[in-house]
């Protein structure tokens, strides 16, 4: 196949050379798979290296045409928009790569550089069956990251997960059949809402991008997955949805006021939630709802604030969930509850865990910054005053329960007496990396702002906006202080929130034992009336036929002889009369 | 005898806490020295973001608090067995 690729590549557009990027990830896993010890590490780590190398000399253009029954695909969009994804997904693989690096368990490497893959081949891909096809990918691949935990919680979720993931799959399969019906066309360009076809790869992205009510598989799946595997989990699905958004979907007003609920509402969520993984996936949904939002508003600026922020969450966000992930790894715990003093044993994980917070909460010189304020002005720019409102509700909430309560209730906090030490050293470098990219972004933005799909006007580090920010986020740390010192601040419960999860999870299981428990009574009632019937039948049967039937008798021969005689004389006396 | 961190010494935390809340002062003075360049009417007034980020904060916190009254459920609400358990409860309240 990569050699087939490479043959069209090479011949169909005149490219130099080129690989279409999944193919070396799916290589890689396969090397994975076959590999032990050292040689399988070395594998992991060096794939989105070559990836990497490959992209870096990816020119824009399209190759990789292919055809299936009759229709032309193709493999290998590059432009602006995909390369851009392109860069960052080879950066999560790399650094997840190097934070799995001591994990004993060849199929969680295999599922981490397949999904990735599938990442890849998803972004790029430049009509709708090669998107159809990795989209689907995505949820086979990353699933055995949920169940490698191995006991029964990762297991139902990651089952809810796969079912969910797949749904979302046929819908686009179902809504890119339609659009070719209707258009003649499978290209994966601007579809815009409007036709059945167009509503059913909305909802289809929208799952996978975790539209509210659509969002209870990522709050669920996540937590439970590998410390290691939530890491990968939460660099590639969702970003692919936002990369289709902005690629179907782009100045499609229903976003704006979609990406203001997303923002808004999971931060009261988490601000009660007790697993602090689920904290972060809960916080996940609302910087999502920052891109889906300024991918709604569609100015150039607002895209650029989309897919930047796309850029930096997946960094900060990874950096979060490895230091949780790394918590976990070395304590074995994750709720806030059981939690709190680890500064003491983990100062390193700590710190670096404070950079991905500010990086989150926007603080200037931290990548967030950048980012999130780009979509906040479009919003505003374009007479979105309301929502500009809610914007900034979420940035300060997003500042209160993942800048602080992360950080707060995890090292510091009442101390849990818990004593461990750093995570070795693969866990350290991998979220090094991940923190001086944070930095790096939010010091110096314009490498990252040369690669957005638009030209760059805009400038972030003015007065107006410091200040702005750093009161916004000083005034709310400030609440966070107050409602601590007043014994004001809800306490880390162990529990957990009931959520659109519900319906499914408890109200559908009743209401299956409910009609399940009418069909059996039902059934018991078929089964005791027919029992007693063929009772009866028994019966009479046995009463025939039984010792003492009548039928059953050993009849003594003179009997017979004699009732023979009568029967013969019977019809003698008949015959002759 | 564990070893004495950082913010075990109760002055330093009050210290940290003073210097919090010099800060927050100094960034609250600083719309009434400095003009803040503002794109809307609202954004432009002083102590505006400070303000803001303040209310929103308690009300975040405190909404979420009284969720927590129609939300919370036990740990393992959603367990295989114990979701047996309460099917059993049921049964016995119909009956």
């Amino acid at each position: 196949m990569v050699e087939a690729i490479s043959y069209l590549s090479a011949n169909v557009l005149g490219m130099p050379w080129g690989i279409a990027p999944a193919f070396i990830f799916f290589a890689g896993a396969g090397f994975v798979a076959l590999l032990r010890g050292w040689p399988q590490r070395a594998v992991l780590l060096l794939t989105p290296v070559v990836g990497g190398l490959n992209i870096a000399f990816l020119e824009a253009g399209n190759f990789g045409h292919y055809e299936l029954f009759d229709y032309g695909l193709l493999m290998v969009r590059a432009d602006t928009l995909s390369l851009l994804f392109g860069y960052l997904f080879h950066l999560a693989a790399f650094i997840g790569a190097l934070f799995a690096l001591q994990v004993r368990d060849t199929g969680q490497h295999v599922a981490g550089l397949a999904y990735a893959g599938s990442a890849l081949g998803a972004v790029f891909a430049g009509d709708l069956i090669t998107l159809f096809v990795f989209w689907e990918l995505l949820a086979l691949t990353s699933v055995y990251l949920v169940w490698a935990r191995r006991d029964e919680e990762s297991l139902g979720s990651g089952t809810r997960y796969l079912i969910i993931q797949v749904a979302s799959g046929v819908l686009l399969l179902a809504g890119a059949a339609i659009h070719l019906g209707d258009t003649g066309s499978l290209a994966f360009d601007k579809i815009g809402l409007g036709s059945t076809a167009s509503v059913l790869i909305f909802l289809a992205f929208g799952i996978k991008c975790a539209f509210p009510l659509f969002h209870n598989w990522l709050t669920d799946a996540y937590p439970a997955a590998t410390p290691t595997g939530t890491v990968f989990l939460g660099a590639f699905t969702t970003k692919v949805a936002v990369y289709a958004l902005a690629r179907g979907f782009p100045g499609t007003e229903l976003l704006v006021y979609i990406g203001a609920l997303m923002t808004a509402f999971p931060i009261f969520y988490a601000v009660i939630e007790n697993d602090l993984r689920r904290v972060l996936c809960y916080s996940m949904i609302n910087q999502i709802g920052f891109m889906v939002c300024g991918i709604g508003i569609g100015t150039a600026l607002a895209i650029n604030g989309a897919v930047s922020h796309a850029f930096n969450d997946v960094i900060f966000k990874g950096l979060l969930f490895m230091s949780m992930g790394a918590v976990l790894h070395m304590t074995g715990r994750i709720n806030g509850s059981d939690l709190g003093g680890l500064y003491k044993t983990m100062p390193f994980t700590t710190g670096l865990c404070i950079v991905g917070a500010a990086s989150i909460s926007a603080f200037p010189l931290f990548s967030g910054f950048v980012s999130k304020s780009m979509v906040m002005t479009a919003a505003l720019a374009e007479g979105y005053d309301f929502i500009w409102f809610v914007l900034l509700f979420a940035s300060a909430g997003v500042f209160h329960h993942a800048g602080i309560k992360i950080p707060y209730f995890a090292f510091f906090a009442h101390d849990s007496g818990i004593r461990t030490k750093d995570p070795p050293w693969n866990m350290l470098l991998a979220m090094v990396i991940a923190a001086s990219i944070c930095i790096f972004n939010g010091s110096y933005p314009w490498v990252l702002y040369s690669l957005l799909p638009f030209p760059v006007a805009y400038e972030p580090f003015t007065y107006g906006h410091v200040v702005a920010q750093l009161q916004l986020l000083f005034f709310s740390a400030l609440a966070f202080a107050w409602l601590m010192l007043t014994g004001r601040y809800p306490p880390e419960l162990v529990s957990i929130n009931i959520d659109v999860e519900w319906l499914y999870r408890r109200l559908g299981v009743r209401m299956y034992h409910t009609i399940a428990n009418a069909i059996s009574e039902l059934g018991q009632e078929v089964r005791t009336s027919t029992l007693a019937q063929i009772d009866d039948i028994v019966a009479e049967v046995f009463r025939l036929h039984g010792p003492n039937g009548v039928l059953a008798r050993n009849w003594p021969t003179g009997g017979m002889v004699l009732w023979v005689a009568i029967l013969l004389a019977v019809v003698l006396i008949f015959y002759y009369a | 005898m564990d070893k004495q961190h950082f913010f075990d010494k109760p002055g330093n935390v009050k210290r940290m806490l003073r210097a919090f809340y010099g800060v927050c002062a100094a960034l609250f003075i600083a719309d009434f020295v400095f003009h803040r360049h503002a794109e809307q009417t609202v954004e432009g007034w002083w102590g505006f973001y400070a303000i803001y980020g303040f209310v929103a904060c308690v009300l975040l916190v405190l909404m979420a608090k009284e969720m927590r009254k129609v939300l919370m459920r036990g740990q393992d609400y959603y367990d295989e067995k114990t979701r047996q358990e309460h099917h059993q409860e049921d049964h016995q309240d119909h009956g």
